[in-house]
């Protein structure tokens, strides 16, 4: 069995330090489609078992509604990876996302623990999804095997800290230095049907460079962000928003498709454009994101 | 569980409780302080002293010092100082750990 939500909406995805109650206690007040409760970089190495212990009551407790709860374990090179599993998936988490991913054994890796959890502590098999960090020029290279390795995969996601660190260069804000990376990314995110995320941007005070970046990982067809301040969210979200066009067009596609695939047509023509199956999920994809926003109340969202 | 040696968890930041848990011979002593004692005060020691039962802690001596913690960062705490009294980080029997019970 694999979750039902693999494809959800996942236009935010706001991380949360594990080892701070004040951020764990009540972040789905501000509506991001996912968290990443933290276990790796925003936790001391002498709490680790402390956040595991918050991160686990938090699972259990903390009613997050529709927010989906990710969590990011430690690293594959240390102690703590296999353990930070236990606890989330014994929280009834809904996914785990592992950081600086170069190999699709890794996922296997993950996989394999992940499913003996699952058994340790009765969750359903198959529950728990995985999502993949991408940060080092050999994961970028073996992205594609990455995005292929599991049958949990649901995204990847690009981190450009370290990634433009080993590149030799740093952030600028036309972005021209993630530019191949991104791509390359991206690509291999669609190829294997999986969902792909932009990297965070720091600067809280460049409120216009972050409106830019997010306009441009709309543009190269990201499914959405991570973000590291509730501030973000909403323009994430504006970004996103579909358009009132786009959504009324995306109506009319889906519903004539639909239409002329129940009549056995493959092919059609509406308004002069030629439409086929092809343009079925984007149209979809478009409602779903318009009803996300409170703009679309149709039935025709799958 | 026996509490063998002194532990901490937990920090002074808002939201958050430190617990310190030490030995002791016989029963079971608790000093509260909290910004909310008066209004809380009985609901912090029912949480700290249900998780220690849950967790079969019979005998010790426990120093809560809240700063306006929920009741599952308080099990959070309590549960962490004691596994960390007897030195255990890894392979915790989560299935087991005490958590809060939304009928109380």
């Amino acid at each position: 069995m694999i979750h039902p939500d693999k494809n959800r909406l996942r236009r935010t995805m706001l991380f949360l330090s594990a080892q701070r109650p004040s951020q764990m206690k009540d972040a789905y007040i501000y509506r991001p489609d996912s968290v990443i409760f933290d276990l790796e970089d925003a936790v001391a190495e002498s709490e680790k078992d402390a956040a595991r212990f918050s991160l686990f009551h938090t699972l259990k407790t903390v009613d997050y509604g529709d927010c989906e709860r990710i969590v990011r374990i430690n690293g594959l090179d240390t102690p703590h990876w296999r353990e930070d599993i236990r606890a989330s998936v014994a929280g009834g988490a809904e996914g785990i996302r592992i950081p600086k991913c170069e190999s699709a054994q890794e996922v296997v890796e993950v996989e394999a623990a992940i499913e003996a959890a699952e058994e340790e502590f009765g969750r359903p098999v198959g529950r728990t999804l995985v999502m993949a960090a991408i940060e080092s020029p050999r994961g970028v290279l073996n992205a594609s095997a990455i995005c292929e390795a599991g049958r949990r995969m649901f995204g990847v996601a690009i981190s450009g800290g370290d990634l433009r660190k080993a590149m030799q260069t740093r952030y600028y804000p036309k972005g021209e230095e993630m530019l191949v990376p991104r791509g390359m990314v991206l690509l291999a995110a669609r190829a294997a049907g999986v969902q792909c995320f932009d990297t965070v941007f720091t600067d809280l005070e460049d409120m216009e460079g972050f409106r830019r970046e997010v306009q441009q990982n709309k543009e190269m067809g990201f499914d959405g962000k991570s973000v590291i301040n509730p501030r973000q969210i909403a323009i994430v979200h504006e970004i996103f928003t579909p358009t009132e066009r786009e959504i009324i067009e995306a109506e009319r596609v889906v519903r004539a498709i639909r239409e002329q695939a129940a009549e056995g047509v493959g092919v059609f023509t509406l308004d002069g454009k030629m439409l086929d199956m092809a343009f079925l999920p984007g149209a979809e994809r478009v409602l779903a994101l318009a009803q996300a926003a409170g703009l679309y109340e149709g039935d025709l969202v799958p | 569980m026996k509490i063998e040696v002194a532990a901490m968890a937990g920090t002074l930041e808002s939201s958050d409780v430190q617990i310190t848990i030490e030995p002791a011979e016989q029963g079971l002593s608790l000093s509260i302080s909290s910004s909310v004692l008066g209004q809380y005060g009985r609901q912090i020691k029912r949480v700290v002293l249900d998780t220690l039962e849950g967790l079969g802690v019979r005998h010790g001596r426990v120093t809560v010092v809240d700063k306006g913690a929920l009741d599952c960062t308080i099990r959070a705490r309590v549960t962490c100082a004691v596994y960390r009294s007897a030195g255990i980080t890894h392979s915790i029997p989560w299935g087991e750990v005490p958590v809060n019970d939304p009928s109380r």
